[in-house]
């Protein structure tokens, strides 16, 4: 556990300092949201069992993976926050999601095991407004009848650096809380009125895992796999949920996901009686104008290889896959991307 | 053979050997162009990439407390408090401790245990900083939150006017475990820089003050600092500069966070932290420009610091010239 974590967070140093343009040939490379890491990572091991050909993903934030695929050093960039219309046009981007997944709320209160405390989006907004300071301040007790909670201050952690994890969570307080929304706002990074920052849900979980009564965000697969303390949530319904595959793949249930350019869906605060409310997809960003399309080519196998033999591992770690229908829209979307002699680097019967 | 042959033409003829003498010493003049040529790269590409932000700021960009990358409002004054902060913090606690390490060392250490000494400080700072900080996560962070802050909190934080230094919660991670982190880290820089420095006293100012009759603490008080006092202090000015600008360590346990707090224990955050936090994620060019503007100050306020050093260290020199 100790070492796993340690890893993980010389890992965050280590994908910050690499640079993105030292990347052997035969690799797809690629950089951006920490959120999707684990389920790539895991993804990437198998591929490169079956084929031979690796991925050098960078988990090193959604706004770096923006910026990364925006200047080209990348065939793909990852992001959590899904760009819009224009930007995709800007930078003549297409953009699709790979996987869905929770945002869970963890803690490290002594005595508190995962799944026993309970929250809701305006007690959430309140602790990371820095109006909630303590344990046992009434909000939270009113959701926590017999549950003992400490007289203690509670230590906020958020992510130091642009984060599309931290968008979806901004997102869904701005949703619930009005505070929130016109103080605050939604972004990658936001001015946070309280707490600690941390590099990457890595870091973010290691220092929740340090702090003792603290409290902190994490893509759900991290909370897991650290075997960290999540909370249960009280979702837009009024029903207390825990964070399951099912309650995420609740969410998506009702997705229109051709509603948005570049499938950009946002699953806050989605209806429904077994809804997790903090569900969020992530997405791919290629050039629609590939300056390598052979590269192109290998990334977009590796996806479509995924799409259809990744659902397990996705399973695994609690994301959900694409429904098969967004999947065949998605591939649809593909032929825009075209490499130098213009023609198209990815067709059906590759 | 061959050796004596060219020692031979060397002596015959003085030509190739002008000639060579100028290559040489263009080829090391060029070496040292490059350093300068490099320092002048870095300075106006900091410029340069710091213009839109104190175009779209002015210098108020140096005294806003303001970080708000929704709003792009961007102000250098917490980090640098953070920086300036944690710097001190270092040096109340690593210069003396320095200090007494070195005149131990020069002065009443037993031979036998001078070089285990010495060679153990020496590895210290060798330490790379990443393994400060991961170690200051894990280890020293958890210790700080569960035993020192409650103290301080209990007893100094009662304590009028100093109270609000160390006010508010043990979050383990803050200002103070940075600073103590990084006091950690200049330790050894300044203790072997001391030592150096001490061992330059001539012996006979020395052996002239004991036979006197006075005490160590006398021998080192009015003889020994003041007669290399100006070297010291430029020695712990190269220190300061290199606590302000360490960035993986204090990262990992400052708490990244732009705010200006009162109290010591709070979470803050110093500029090279901030910069290699965001930097990679920065996603409007006002943000990125922001971020090298901090870069800016950190190196105008380093340079300053060095420069000194440098200064104090020559009139020190001339002193002992003269």
């Amino acid at each position: 556990m100790f070492i796993t974590r340690l890893t993980l967070t010389a890992a965050i140093a280590g994908a910050t300092l690499a640079s993105a343009a030292a990347v052997q040939a035969a690799d797809i490379s690629g950089a951006g949201a920490t959120f999707p890491y684990p389920i790539y990572s895991a993804w990437a091991k198998t591929y490169k069992e079956k084929t031979g050909t690796g991925l050098n993903y960078q988990a090193i934030g959604s706004g770096g993976g923006i910026k990364q695929i925006e200047s080209r050093t990348v065939t793909f960039g990852a992001s959590d926050k899904p760009l819009g219309g224009d930007e995709l046009e800007k930078n003549t981007l297409v953009q699709f999601p790979t996987v869905m997944g929770g945002i869970v709320p963890v803690v490290n209160v002594d005595g508190i095991k995962p799944g026993e405390l309970v929250l809701d989006g305006e007690t959430l907004a309140k602790i990371y407004e820095g109006k909630i300071t303590k344990w046992n301040d009434p909000a939270i007790a009113k959701l926590n009848e017999g549950v003992k909670l400490p007289d203690a201050a509670i230590a906020v952690v958020h992510r130091s650096d642009g984060s599309g994890t931290t968008f979806n969570y901004t997102y869904y307080l701005a949703s619930v809380d009005e505070t929130w929304k016109n103080d605050i706002g939604v972004s990658t990074a936001v001015e946070w009125p309280v707490g600690l920052g941390a590099k990457g849900n890595q870091g973010v979980a290691a220092n929740v895992d340090q702090t003792k009564n603290s409290i902190g965000y994490v893509e759900y697969a991290y909370a897991l796999q650290n075997n960290m303390t999540y909370t249960d949530m009280i979702n837009k319904a009024g029903k207390k949920v825990a964070p399951k595959a099912e309650a995420f793949a609740a969410a998506a249930a009702n997705a229109d996901w051709s509603s948005q350019p570049g499938f950009g869906v946002i699953l806050a605060n989605q209806p429904g009686d077994k809804t997790w409310p903090m569900t969020a997809a992530t997405f791919i960003l290629m050039h629609k104008d590939a300056k390598d399309g052979a590269a192109s080519t290998e990334a977009l196998k590796f996806f479509d290889w995924a799409y259809a033999n990744g659902g397990d591992a996705a399973a695994k770690l609690d994301y959900i896959p694409m429904p098969e229908n967004v999947v065949a829209q998605i591939k649809k979307e593909w032929g825009q991307i075209k490499g130098k002699d213009g023609n198209a680097v990815w067709s059906m019967n590759h | 053979m061959t050796a004596t042959s060219d020692y031979d033409s060397g002596v015959k003829s003085t030509r190739p050997v002008a000639q060579s003498d100028r290559i040489f010493g263009s080829l090391t003049l060029a070496a040292a162009v490059v350093v300068l040529l490099v320092l002048l790269g870095v300075f106006a590409s900091l410029v340069l990439g710091a213009w839109p932000a104190f175009k779209e700021y002015g210098l108020s960009f140096l005294w806003t407390a303001k970080w708000n990358p929704v709003t792009d409002k961007f102000g250098a004054l917490a980090p640098l408090y953070g920086t300036v902060v944690t710097s001190i913090i270092a040096m109340v606690i690593a210069v003396p401790v320095g200090l007494g390490i070195a005149i131990f060392l020069t002065e009443t250490c037993p031979r036998v245990l001078r070089r285990p000494l010495g060679i153990a400080i020496e590895l210290l700072a060798g330490i790379p900083s990443i393994i400060y900080g991961i170690w200051g996560l894990f280890v020293f962070a958890p210790f700080m939150q569960s035993y020192i802050q409650p103290f301080l909190i209990d007893t100094l934080g009662h304590v009028p006017v100093i109270g609000t230094l160390f006010a508010g919660p043990p979050y383990g991670i803050g200002m103070l475990t940075a600073g103590l982190i990084l006091a950690m880290m200049i330790l050894p820089f300044i203790a072997s820089l001391a030592r150096d420095i001490f061992q330059t006293v001539p012996p006979m100012l020395r052996e002239s003050a004991y036979g006197m009759g006075m005490t160590r603490w006398e021998v080192n008080r009015h003889i020994v600092i003041p007669h290399v006092r100006t070297a010291l202090v430029g020695g712990i000015m190269l220190s300061l500069g290199r606590a302000l600008g360490e960035t993986m360590a204090v990262t990992f346990v400052i708490g990244n966070a732009h705010r200006i707090s009162g109290s010591i224990l709070a979470p803050g955050t110093t500029i090279s932290a901030a910069i290699a936090n965001e930097f990679t994620e920065a996603t409007t060019p006002i943000y990125t420009s922001s971020l090298i503007a901090l870069g800016l100050v950190l190196f105008i306020l380093t340079f300053i610091v060095l420069a000194a050093a440098q200064w104090m260290l020559k009139r020190m020199k001339q002193k002992s010239g003269a």
